[in-house]
């Protein structure tokens, strides 16, 4: 197998065991992204500094020096999460030429791997397809005519066509597991809390996580090690003590109670995804998991709640962009508010000025009742379904899209059908529940996802789980002829 | 007709936390501009706030100090506005559920509600000058309680001893250090009048950031007299927010208040519900200060002076240490006190200093009262010597011998004086011998006029006694 399509348990011992420099190892995945970006359009920027960088883990491992799993792996990180020195556009005009004067908190988290570039994005995490971006339009790396999916489609087509070996996305409704579906790698939307969010760009402050983009489950969970934590800087950040996510991965599904939301497998969901899903199902209970249908009442109104709850979060966490402290400035103006109006206009895109609008709207005291609060009594409700269930069952397994990679294009013009493509993963983030979505298999040569929920900081089992579908599935073969 | 002023107010305050409320930034005064900011209190993309506990505990501080319930459960909300010195362009406030509510502040006999306290932070400088705005973000993040009375202040004059009380308490509890100039105490004055059946009443009107306690009663008393007259004309104010012009000494609109912004206020998602446990208030209660009122009723009790002095011993917290400082070795509180108010704090005002500018050592003050108390001197010549130690900062004692001036506490000199002075006031003899007792004031007085004051009065009151009861 190619290099950049290893896993990092062997890259890691490649590079201890001194078979490969992490120079060489990071050349490698500059060149793949030299070669072939161009045709994919994941990244925004790469950062050349990381042979430098890789040189010095290089000089570590000279010494004999111990290296932890993950040091030196390669990696990217999607546009909308600060870097010190590199910039941060969060695909808007907005952010140019905005270099944060700190590193986020899982950038930190990271500092012994090499950050070779930042991934293209729906303009601050807004889409479902990374057409979004004021920059370039990502393409799926199984068919450069689809979408890769959004709004971290960047990260997830570099992952999964060997221009990192992982990548941090951010999941705000669904941002991380559809694009990692889309893409045919593994995604995860850690429990609310679990991952700092300090220096990610906020899009809806309540909703928002970050997580890894992988192409396997070990690597999900060796990258999961390093990110999560308490962080004093992220007051909703929680402290529960350090976990080692790889050690329960291979203790299977037997006995493992997992719920079949009905509401998951509606009408709207193409048929053969909702096949392949039962397809899963079914072996999981070959391999001892029990199968409980469950429901979840409120799911349908998850959609109503998300939109006002991330759209009324999303207007105000952008007001900052104001073209006076940083962004996009145009100079031509007679009075403040003008100044205002002027560098919004046109400094963001249609989707980002459309959600400022909708929640803008849903915020003014006239409508407050009506939007606003209704949503975040809604969002009771599905956090109450939630509690419920996980009562009854260890897992939820449910399909991570409704429908098959689209075209680039097809769905730009249809908003609605644009928002539903994150129907099934909305609800996780308004409960604040851990959410993967990981490959199950192909149709049309496209791949599909599953998705695999847990209960508050049941990560653990999530994975185990999603470990235990990748071995029923086998190895993917990754499309080489980029 | 005649009519009730009705006042109620808002009063910024800036807690003396040494960092700011989301972030490790110093709070202090004076710096170097914009040197003072992080990405957290700049409110840079990607921030988050975490919020400083010490500001719920000076805010708890303050809720009890001013009698409030303690609100178990509360959020902070976001307020949302443009405007350059507001870096997210929404200030991060309390607005649904603040940390403390219905409290009351006694002045006088007369108890003025407080609606509540909530904690926010401040906005940045905006500096206009000819050619720019300049921006300094110093201030950005630090942090603030609001504190809302109820309209129960009914004139200048009331408003003025409230501000002043709650000044006092503020400082007390070492919260605030209450200095206007420098932007630490901040005031809006809600105001209208209405007749005293409440049939009549002309519309509140706003009148934002006054920063002394001058301009506050100036402004109320301006605005009396512009609402009379408006209702004297039939005609009535404007719902409107107005400032004070310092210049021109009148009230100023600024924009009317149906044009008030919808602040779109939500509940800030990036930080926790804050719940404050019982013990925590506790904890905060016992180890709250002596409040100015409490130690009004102390004093009343323990050093048993009249009211008068009461109100000057406690007026401020220095004074009220300086005084029971003093008072520990000079145990007469009445004559202290007395001291105090026609001497010391008399200096005071007239050179409108503060009592922790004195140049002498308190401990040479005392000095200076025991030498009275003991009889060495006379309270006329302490009070000579007072005000050179004011001015020079020295040593009652070695002043005294600079000066040349020497108590004559030696009998035998006074026993001279009097007898010098009684031969010269024969006639004063043969009244007392005839009954006239008052001619002893007249004779102490000429002895004491000999002496330049430096006999102690009441030996030579005894003195001449002995010598006219024996002749
Ligand atoms: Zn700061």
């Amino acid at each position: 197998m190619e290099l950049y399509y290893k896993n990092i348990y062997e890259i890691h011992n490649m590079l201890r065991r001194k078979e490969l420099s992490c120079e060489e190892l990071t050349c490698t995945i500059l060149n793949r992204i030299n070669n072939i970006d161009e045709k994919l359009g994941a990244y925004l920027t790469i950062v050349k500094e990381s042979l430098s960088e890789a040189k010095a883990v290089d000089r570590k491992i000279g010494n004999g020096d111990y290296i932890e799993p993950l040091e030196g792996i390669p990696y990217s990180l999607k546009d909308n999460i600060s870097t010190r020195k590199i910039k941060t556009t969060c695909g808007s005009k907005m952010l140019e030429n905005y270099i944060s004067p700190y590193d986020a908190t899982v950038v930190e988290r990271l500092k012994k791997n090499i950050l070779v570039g930042k991934t293209n994005l729906d303009e601050f995490g807004m889409g479902s397809s990374t057409e979004n971006s004021a920059y370039k339009i990502t393409k799926n790396p199984w068919d450069l005519t689809k979408v890769p999916g959004g709004s971290s489609g960047g990260s997830a087509a570099a992952v999964a066509s060997g221009l990192c070996f992982f990548s941090l996305g951010s999941d705000t409704g669904g941002s991380i597991r559809q694009p990692a579906a889309f893409c045919g790698v593994v995604g995860l939307k850690p429990t609310y809390g679990l991952v700092s969010r300090f220096g990610l760009v906020a899009y809806g402050s309540s909703l928002d996580t970050i997580g890894p983009i992988t192409r396997n489950v070990y690597d999900c969970a060796l990258v999961l090690n390093h990110i999560s934590g308490y962080d004093t800087k992220d007051s909703t950040s929680v402290n529960r003590g350090k976990k080692d996510y790889t050690k329960g991965l291979k203790n299977g599904v037997c006995g493992l109670k997992i719920g079949i939301p009905k509401e998951y497998f509606h009408d709207g969901i193409d048929n053969r995804i909702k096949e392949k899903i039962i397809e899963v199902v079914k072996e999981l209970e070959k391999k001892g998991a029990i199968i409980i249908d469950v429901n979840l009442p409120h799911t349908k109104y998850g959609f109503f709640t998300y939109y006002n709850i991330a759209t009324a979060e999303c207007s105000l966490n952008l007001s900052r962009f104001d073209g006076i402290r940083y962004g996009y400035c145009k100079n031509e103006y007679d009075n403040l508010n003008e100044l205002y109006s002027h560098n919004r206009t046109l400094g963001f895109g249609k989707q980002v000025k459309k959600n400022i609008i909708l929640g803008t709207n849903s915020l003014i005291k006239t409508n407050y009742e009506k939007y606003y609060e209704k949503g975040a009594k809604v969002r009771t409700l599905i956090i109450k379904d939630f509690k419920e269930v996980f009562k009854k069952v260890d897992l939820l397994i449910t399909p991570t899209t409704p429908t098959l990679p689209f075209g680039i294009g097809e769905k730009i013009k249809d908003p609605i059908k644009m928002y539903k493509s994150d129907i099934l993963t909305i609800n996780a983030n308004i409960s604040g529940i851990p959410a993967l979505s990981i490959p199950c298999g192909f149709i049309e040569n496209m791949p599909v996802g599953v998705q695999i929920m847990g209960g508050y900081f049941n990560e653990e089992e999530v994975l185990t789980c999603a470990y235990e579908v990748e071995r029923m599935r086998g190895e993917i073969t990754w499309n080489t002829s980029l | 007709m005649e009519y009730i002023t009705v006042v109620g107010l808002e009063i910024h305050a800036e807690l003396k936390t040494k960092s700011k409320i989301f972030c490790s930034c110093s709070t202090g005064f004076g710096e170097e501009e914009n040197s003072q900011c992080c990405p957290i209190c700049l409110g840079l993309p990607g921030t988050l706030p975490s919020l400083n506990k010490k500001v719920i505990e000076y805010a708890i501080r303050a809720g009890i100090g001013l009698n409030c319930e303690i609100a178990r459960k509360s959020f902070m909300d976001r307020k949302n506005y443009f405007y350059p010195d507001l870096n997210k362009a929404y200030q991060i406030s309390q607005y649904d559920k603040p940390l403390c509510e219905n409290g009351h502040i006694q002045i006088n006999d007369k108890r003025i509600g407080i609606k509540r306290i909530h904690i926010e932070e401040d906005a940045g400088k905006t500096i206009y000058t000819n050619e720019a705005r300049l921006l300094n973000y110093n201030r950005s993040g630090v942090p603030l309680i609001e504190i809302v009375t109820e309209p129960d202040l009914s004139s200048s004059i009331e408003t003025s001893e409230c501000l002043e009380e709650l000044k006092e308490i503020l400082i007390y509890l070492d919260i605030c250090d209450c200095k206007m100039e420098e932007g630490s105490l901040r005031c809006d004055v809600n105001i209208n009048i209405e007749s005293k059946d409440k049939t009549i009443r002309s519309n509140i009107v706003e009148i934002k950031n006054l920063n002394s306690f001058k301009a506050v009663k100036k402004a109320i008393e301006y605005e009396e007299s512009r609402h009379r007259f408006l209702l004297r004309e039939n005609k009535n104010t404007i719902r409107e927010t107005r400032r004070w012009d310092e210049n021109k000494k009148i009230t100023v609109a600024m924009r009317k208040k149906e044009e008030a912004q919808d602040y779109r206020y939500f509940p800030e998602p990036d930080l926790l519900k804050i719940f404050v446990e019982e013990s925590f208030i506790e904890e905060i209660r016992k180890g709250l200060p002596e409040l100015p009122n409490e130690k009004r009723n102390r004093f009343i009790l323990q050093y048993e002076l009249p009211e008068y002095h009461i109100n000057i011993m406690t007026k401020s917290k220095e004074m009220s240490n300086y005084f029971e400082e003093v008072v520990r070795t000079v145990k007469n509180p009445k004559m202290v006190s007395n001291f105090i108010i026609s001497v010391l704090y008399k200096r005071l005002k007239d050179d409108r200093m503060d009592i922790e500018d004195l140049k002498y050592k308190i401990d040479d003050f005392v000095k200076l009262l025991e030498l009275v108390v003991n009889g060495y001197i006379s309270n006329n010549m302490a009070k000579k010597l007072y005000n050179i130690m004011h001015e020079t900062g020295e040593n009652p004692e070695i002043i005294m011998k600079e000066k040349g001036i020497i108590q004559l506490s030696n009998e035998k000199d006074i026993v001279k004086i009097v007898k010098e002075v009684l031969e010269e006031n024969l006639k004063s003899i043969k009244d007392y011998k005839n009954g006239k007792k008052k001619v002893i004031g007249f004779l102490v007085g000429a002895v004491m006029k000999k002496t330049k004051g430096s006999a102690n009065p009441q030996t030579v009151n005894e003195i001449i006694l002995d010598i006219l009861r024996k002749k």
